[in-house]
């Protein structure tokens, strides 16, 4: 297998990293950790739409479906089946979710990709209340387990460690290349001989179970599971926006996104509680301004404009000798 | 003369000193809140939550500030919005405990964000009283999280209040036995059918038009034609704001005319009986106060002053209730130590603007279950355990004009 | 019957509510998602003309759409211009365009809690009960589908009939193309975007009239209006029409004869059908 230097030094240094980040709970347990937990809950859930979404182009606003399809898992299953089980029904779940969204969306590009799987989440949460409504009898399903922050910030981090793992494998491989091609032009994908279809519906199906993963962690936090906190569509648009502030290019595009979204929205809501939306508002419209290609492609101009600048005199001086 | 002024400005800012030292030297209590501002839930927590925090507030600064001990301490809220998201709700619970570090929280509003944050702030000890919320099987509930305390009581008891009403009013053979139940299909709504679905049925009710429209639906003529095509002669809504001022106006349009008339949230509001005049009168709603009662009656009068809002029919004296509680608690025990107000609160029995509180097991079973309107005030008609003041229900008139 | 009335007043409304954003999305490439948030601020600005200066919800019309205009034309020429020009395609400006007006949508929001909080509004505007044959209507609900239809008429006869229109219909179908035959783009995007805001203003105030509005519901109109939009074929003035009326009636036809727990369920099967069979709207042309 030949890796090269810098993907295995990046690796290393993720998990070195992740590995720091799992001592937070021994440092604090109060309100840090809870930024924590929502941090690493959107690390996982971009990375993961940004698997899918990033190279192909299509925009998929299902995250809420498959969060909340997690989130039921747990709810409904809690009194019955221990947790790890739990979890496993959560990807299976949020497979067969993704598997039939991915084969009823193959002909859809654009914009009709976009807001079919925004219909998609609502019509699965209306679905969800009805059913409860007319066969359940309550509503809301207790979720009570013996979890704490600690614990779900733990398996949050792991989760993010394995998505990031997937998506290298995923780039690394045939999948990857066949969908960064699919993203150029899907015509000339499947001139090439690329099975257009397959490479959508596999990623797909992978970005979902693991933001239904994600959901599923999440369930002891609610202790009451309803459909519209399981099903938000905020969530979905919470998902897409982020990355879009990092960039979705590389890899860690979508974790750069998150970490100052998170940290300037809880900024915002904590100091200007009663201002809070006007001021999200306008930090909003000054990102899409001032940063147009995201975060990573700030830092990639800024990088190469540094190292322009550190050639210029070089070249320059080349110039003269000459 | 100016000398004379000089000495009555070196007097006035003596004074200004010596209340600034006399505010300096008492620390503020800080009370934390969380509740929505912004969402879904927003709606209700500005009619109901923040307005009573702020009254409540004004009242006590304005009296000295909260007693601890023997000190009178000021008062400092630290709010947030939770955006009417458990996430949120739950991230600022932390804040509040871990970060601000205050020394007593106001839940949030509403039954979900009150379950999903109960746990972390029973982490932190702190009581929680929730006033704008209630759920089935609380029991279950206070055995595990005993620091969270029901003000509004099990949802049994309220969603069985119009029920009770009914079956008086039919077994006095003032109504017949028809009667048509919708209700809006969220937490609420469906906590309330749940019970008092079996509940009408198991006292002689024949359900003849029965149906769920989603939250925030207002397209409700065909609720009503059912209704009224299915010939009700009474007609029960589990409803929220939106829904009971749109179920009452078909209602209107379509002349539907039930002898029994009934919404659940939003039926309290002031501006329902605003809106709809003369035509509310009769109709009931869930809740409901004792208005005949003089400490009621000057609440709704300083609630308008503080804060420029009239009080509702039924929630706005149960939050403001909720701090009454907190208060006396606190005064009662002379510090604010959680444990020692945990147990007070379960224990003692306080007096609030709903009367006289004591908890059972955590919850209070003594609550308005039914309202009445009539001519602009509400009447409460029913209530679960010993409240006093119940007048009789009347039957609906027609609707004016018709 | 009734059914079908009720179901044709309802989509009355929501045509309006759709020709809006098809003008903004699919003349101006914005897709708006402050589009509802238009829509409640006119909400609040007829209720607060309603009850303060007691000026009639219909005179306030003559109000609200101009000057709903003037500001969608400002916040076109300030907050999207910049984007328009910067965007290398479509898809660029597809993005730009809806983290800006995500942006757009809080501010507002939150201006409007600022001003009016969270509570709940409405006043009693034409409460009367109307027949139309044998059936009895809110007399409120009957004024706001004529003023919606007479307003849905002007703009096709502007569309259709007026060089103006034209040149909007032309910039909707090719941009690049239209310029060669000497518009504006520029000037024509500009003008489609703040009529599109003028007109859902105009839903906004008729809407007013029978509902309970209060800061936070403007989301719910967006997405209603996005369905809409995408079901009838972006910047289809009949296809926004249709899908509106389809809309109501199948929403009325629920929850009358199934139930009405599932009418947002069958909006959303409904469009994810329309969507699987014709991804490019019911009028929509195959993209080339």
């Amino acid at each position: 297998m030949n890796i090269p230097r810098n993907e295995i030094l990046a690796l290393g240094a993720g998990l070195a990293g992740a590995a720091v980040l799992a001592l937070l709970p021994l440092v604090t347990e109060g309100f840090w950790l809870s930024i924590g937990v929502n941090i690493m809950l959107y690390a996982v859930m971009c990375t993961a739409w940004a698997l899918f979404s990033g190279p192909t182009h299509l925009v998929s606003l299902a995250s809420a479906a498959f969060f909340g399809v997690g989130t039921y898992a747990v709810a409904i299953f809690i009194d019955v089946l221990p947790f790890p089980v739990l979890i496993l029904i959560a990807i299976a779940a949020g497979t067969v979710l993704a598997l039939l969204v991915g084969l009823a969306t193959l002909r859809l590009s654009g914009v009709y990709f976009v807001i079919f799987t925004l219909g998609l989440a609502e019509l699965i949460g209306q679905i969800v209340t009805w059913v409860q409504t007319n066969f359940g009898g309550a509503i809301g399903l207790y979720v009570f387990t013996d979890f704490t922050e600690t614990h779900l910030y733990w398996m949050l981090l792991a989760l993010t460690v394995v998505v990031f793992i997937t998506g290298w494998l995923v780039n690394r491989s045939r999948l990857g290349l066949a969908l960064r091609i699919i993203g150029n032009d899907e015509a000339v994908a499947r001139h090439v001989g690329v099975n257009t279809a397959r490479a959508r519906i596999i990623l797909f199906a992978i970005s979902g179970s693991f933001i239904a993963v994600a959901g599923a962690i999440m369930a002891p936090r609610y202790s009451y599971i309803t459909p519209d906190a399981a099903f938000n569509p905020m969530t979905s648009f919470m998902v897409v926006i982020m990355p879009m502030l990092g960039g979705t290019r590389r890899l860690w595009g979508p974790l750069v996104g998150v970490v100052p979204f998170t940290l300037i929205m809880d900024f915002i809501s904590s100091n200007f509680p009663n201002q809070t939306a006007v001021i999200v508002g306008i930090a909003f419209l000054a990102i899409v301004y001032v940063l147009p290609d995201g975060v990573t492609g700030w830092l990639e101009t800024m990088f190469h404009r540094r190292r322009s600048t550190e050639n210029g005199p070089l070249a320059k001086t080349a110039e003269e000798v000459k | 003369m100016l000398r004379r002024s000089f000495n009555v400005l070196m007097l006035s800012a003596g004074l200004a000193l010596a209340s600034l030292s006399a505010a300096i030297a008492e620390e503020p209590v800080r009370i934390g809140v969380s509740a929505s501002k912004t969402g879904p839930l927003s709606g209700g927590a500005a009619g109901v939550l923040w307005p009573n925090i702020k009254l409540w507030v004004d009242k006590v600064n304005k009296a000295g500030g909260l007693k601890v001990g023997d000190r009178k301490r000021p008062i400092e809220i630290v709010e947030y919005d939770d955006k009417s998201t458990p996430e949120e709700a739950v991230k600022n619970i932390q804040r509040l405990a871990t970060q601000d570090k205050v020394d007593l929280i106001i839940p949030p509003y509403s039954t979900g964000l009150n379950l999903a944050t109960a746990p972390l702030i029973a982490k932190y000890g702190y009581p929680q009283i929730v006033s704008t919320g209630n759920a089935n099987d609380l029991d279950k509930f206070v055995k595990r999280w005993p620091n969270t305390f029901w003000l509004l009581g099990p949802a049994q008891g309220i969603a069985d209040g119009i029920v009770g009403t009914l079956k008086d009013l039919h077994d006095a053979g003032k109504i017949g036995n028809k009667v048509a139940v919708v209700n809006v299909s969220d937490a609420f709504g469906l906590e309330m059918i749940k019970t008092g679905k079996p509940a009408l049925k198991q006292s002689g009710f024949d359900i003849v038009y029965e149906s769920s429209y989603p939250l925030g639906n207002q397209d409700l003529a065909p609720v009503i034609a059912g209704a009224k095509a299915a010939n009700a002669d009474a007609f029960v809504a589990y409803s929220y704001p939106p829904d009971s001022f749109a179920l009452t106006e078909q209602a209107q349009l379509q002349k539907f005319d039930p002898k029994a008339f009934f919404v659940s949230v939003g039926g309290n509001l002031d501006a329902y009986g605003k809106r709809f005049g003369a035509a509310s009168n009769g109709i009931l709603i869930m809740g409901g106060v004792n208005a005949s009662d003089p400490v009621f009656q000057a609440y709704r009068k300083e609630h308008l002053q503080a804060t420029g809002q009239e009080a509702d029919w039924w929630a706005s004296p149960v939050a403001y209730a909720s701090l009454e509680i907190l208060q006396q608690a606190v005064e009662r025990v002379g510090s604010l130590d959680k444990k020692a107000l945990n147990k007070e609160i379960q224990t003692g029995t306080f007096k609030t603007v709903i009367g006289d509180i004591h908890f059972e097991d955590n919850i209070n079973n003594n609550n308005w279950t039914v309202g009445q309107w009539s001519d602009g005030v509400v009447h409460g008609v029913r209530a679960t355990g010993n409240l006093q003041g119940a007048q009789p229900p009347v039957l609906k008139p027609a609707w004016p004009g018709n | 019957m009734q059914i079908l009335l009720t179901g044709l007043l309802l989509g009355g409304t929501y045509t309006l509510i759709a020709l809006g954003l098809t003008l903004q999305y699919g003349v101006a490439r914005i897709m708006n998602l402050a589009n509802g948030e238009t829509l409640v601020a006119a909400c609040f600005v007829t209720f607060w003309l309603y009850t303060g200066l007691g000026i009639n919800p219909l005179l306030g019309l003559l109000v609200i759409g101009p000057g709903a205009f003037v500001v969608n034309w400002l916040i076109y020429a300030w907050l999207m211009q910049p984007l328009v020009k910067r965007a290398k395609n479509r898809g660029m400006l597809e993005v730009d365009s809806i983290l800006a007006t995500f942006g757009l949508l809080f501010l507002f929001q939150g201006l409007m809690l600022l001003v009016f909080g969270g509570d709940y509004f409405n006043y009693e505007f034409l409460a009367q009960p109307f027949t139309i044959m044998g059936n009895s209507f809110g007399l409120n609900r009957v004024v706001a589908f004529v003023a919606a239809a007479v307003i849905a008429v002007a703009l096709y006869v502007f569309l259709y009939r007026t060089d103006r229109g034209t040149a909007v219909r032309a910039v909707a179908v090719d941009p690049r193309a239209a310029r060669l035959v000497a518009i504006d783009v520029r000037k024509t995007a500009a003008f489609a975007f703040a009529l599109g805001g003028a007109i859902t203003a105009c839903a906004g105030t008729l809407l007013s009239t029978f509902y309970t509005f209060n800061t936070s519901m403007g989301v719910v109109f967006t997405m209603k209006a996005l369905i809409i939009v995408i079901m009838g074929g972006v910047g289809d003035i009949r296809g926004a029409v249709l899908a509106a009326l389809v809309l109501g009636m199948t929403e009325t036809a629920v929850a009358s004869l199934l139930d009405p727990g599932l009418t947002l369920a069958a909006n959303y099967a409904l469009f994810i059908l329309v969507l699987l069979f014709r991804p490019q709207g019911i009028f929509g042309k195959r993209p080339a």
